[in-house]
């Protein structure tokens, strides 16, 4: 019996490998598709879906490729692309790092210390997760209109680095990882409050302070409303806001927008790879205790 | 588990950490929630100019048609990518879960790589996707259907079909990683429970896993319903707009033209208002669920 149900097994097995196989296929195409778009001329774009079939080696037309589109898009200066991936660097790094600061220290404070507001506090930031982002649009476009900061990149930033989700998770990370004891004893040797933090509590959350970089970088990275709404010179838009701009000028020109659009996921593609193994066990981590 | 909260330390110590978070969390999020309230009875031209027009906003949204046809595009949208998103994943997951299979973590990344794109860049890649004749989506289906037509107008005529197609791929892969975890932490010993008393895989799965991953089930149907009713972008960036006949026009998309377009961003906040109580009624509707269980 045992034996028999181990045969099956294998067996069935043997059929999952096609079925994941052909599911690779399916999600790893359209990546394919992209990069073989960018780097095809305009006289061989539609003579084949991947690469031009022709006689070179690998029976590929080598010369119906250029990589004069990503060249286009960082020195034709209407284009202004290599300033859109400035800003986007920007704008994702120090929100990122600022959302990160302010959600884990928030989190400190709500897990670890006995205060008058930390009963409301909590609360409130529980009861803020169910506002969804649409609706706080137009009231917040019309306070960063009344502070001055409409089409600067504070405008943008400040509004995003309080998020309530990021402060409910460093909350309940810290709440169960880092034992009472171990800060005061810290105290005890003489170790500020400050210092303590930075020193002690960061380092044990390591692997969820990772995942909340990386996820708030790839939010701020990939937000197309916000700075939509918000920048209106051209020159400070993000990769987001300038490839929309770009579809919208260069409507049926392909190769460019595929260009444009590798050198937008690129980075963060390359990000995620560097760090992925700390980025799933941080996004599950926190679903499936709760 | 009951709390240990420190008493130990300086009367100071807490409001320096959580200081930043309250003042932010206060400034642009409070008030504008309660300012939304007042804007959502009010008509604006621009952020400078309003009029105080108390519940006639919510009066012209109910005889808007243009706002339930956003409504029902976007509900339709939800319905159906969540209803087809759901078995995929899970499917997906019950394949990466079988015992000893090779290349687990590789074929993992694969599936959850197009969750790393944003959704505006999902929307480019997928512009080309969809082009009528040459686009990789018909010369696939050239290829698999006989006489499948030579021009397919995807962005034309079946708007809602792409949409549903692009997100399919876009966030499978994401749903994937919780039920995988789920199915993970399946308990062990009533699997093997059933298999003494003779059950097949078909009867484990209805009777063992789908009630032991039923909780990830709800918070993930929640979480994809509710990121389906927010959608924007893709259908923005796709059409170029709300497309030929409105048929891309969302609930968020006309929340952006009357607000951002016309000006108008105390329609907007009615409509923003609109939005939030689908939402939180759906977010009840899943914990009393959670709770009869």
């Amino acid at each position: 019996m045992a034996v028999e149900n181990s045969t099956t097994q294998r067996m069935v097995n043997w059929l999952v490998y096609p079925l994941l196989l052909l599911c690779a296929a399916v999600t790893l195409m359209p990546f394919l598709y992209l990069v073989c778009s960018a780097l095809k001329t305009k006289a061989t774009f539609f003579s084949s879906p991947f690469l031009p079939p022709g006689d070179g080696f690998l029976g590929i037309d080598w010369s119906g490729l250029t990589v004069e589109h990503f060249y286009l898009l960082f020195t034709d200066p209407s284009l202004g692309f290599g300033r859109a991936v400035v800003n986007s660097v920007f704008y994702a790094s120090v929100s990122s790092v600022l959302t990160t600061l302010c959600a884990a220290m928030g989190g400190y404070a709500l897990a670890k210390f006995a205060f008058r507001a930390n009963r409301l506090l909590s609360g409130l930031v529980l009861a803020s997760l169910i506002i969804p982002g649409p609706l706080l649009l137009a009231p917040s476009y019309q306070l960063i209109y009344r502070f001055g900061l409409l089409d600067s990149f504070i405008g943008l930033i400040l509004p995003g680095i309080a998020p309530a989700f990021g402060v409910f998770l460093f909350r309940q990370a810290l709440l169960h990882t880092v034992p009472l004891e171990l800060i005061e004893a810290a105290r005890i040797d003489g170790c500020g409050e400050i210092r303590c933090f930075f020193t002690i509590i960061l380092p044990l959350v390591r692997p969820m302070l990772g995942a909340f970089l990386l996820i708030t970088f790839m939010g701020a990275w990939n937000n197309f409303i916000q700075p939509q709404i918000i920048l209106q010179t051209p020159e400070k838009f993000p990769l987001a806001v300038a490839i929309a701009q770009l579809k919208g000028l260069y409507g049926v020109d392909y190769g460019l927008l595929m260009a444009g659009t590798v050198v937008s996921i690129a980075p963060v593609m390359g990000l995620f790879l560097l760090l992925q193994k700390d980025f799933i066990a941080g996004l599950t981590s926190g679903a499936v205790k709760g | 588990m009951t709390r240990q909260l420190s008493t130990s330390h300086p009367r100071w110590a807490p409001y320096v950490f959580i200081t930043p978070f309250v003042l932010i969390f206060c400034t642009f999020m409070v008030y504008p929630l309660v300012q939304s309230i007042l804007l959502a009875m009010q008509q604006t031209f621009g952020p400078k100019t309003t009029v105080f027009v108390g519940l006639k906003n919510f009066a012209d949204l109910f005889a808007d048609r243009f706002f339930w046809l956003a409504m029902r595009n976007t509900f339709v949208f939800a319905v159906a990518s969540v209803a087809l998103q759901l078995p995929l994943s899970l499917g997906l997951a019950m394949l990466l879960n079988r015992p000893r299979l090779k290349g687990r973590a590789l074929f993992r990344l694969i599936f959850f790589s197009p969750s790393l794109v944003g959704i505006v860049f999902v929307a480019m890649m997928f512009a080309l996707m969809f082009h009528e004749r040459e686009g990789l989506v018909n010369t696939l289906l050239r290829g698999v259907i006989p006489h499948f037509p030579r021009e397919f107008p995807w962005l034309q005529e079946y708007v809602m079909p792409a949409l549903i197609i692009a997100t399919l791929w876009m966030s499978v892969g994401f749903n994937m990683i919780y039920f995988l975890a789920a199915l993970q932490s399946v308990d062990r010993e009533c699997l093997e429970a059933a298999d003494i008393d003779g059950a097949n895989g078909w009867q484990k799965f209805l009777y063992v896993i789908l009630p032991e991953i039923a909780p990830v089930t709800r918070f993930v149907t929640l979480l994809s319903l509710i990121g389906s009713f927010q959608l924007f972008e893709l259908p923005y960036i796709l059409l170029n707009g709300p497309g030929p006949e409105n048929r891309g026009l969302t609930v968020v998309m006309y929340l952006y033209q009357y607000g951002f377009e016309v000006g108008d961003l105390g329609y907007a906040s009615g409509i923003g208002w609109t939005l939030a109580l689908v939402l939180m009624g759906l977010t009840i509707i899943q914990r009393m669920l959670s709770r009869e269980q």
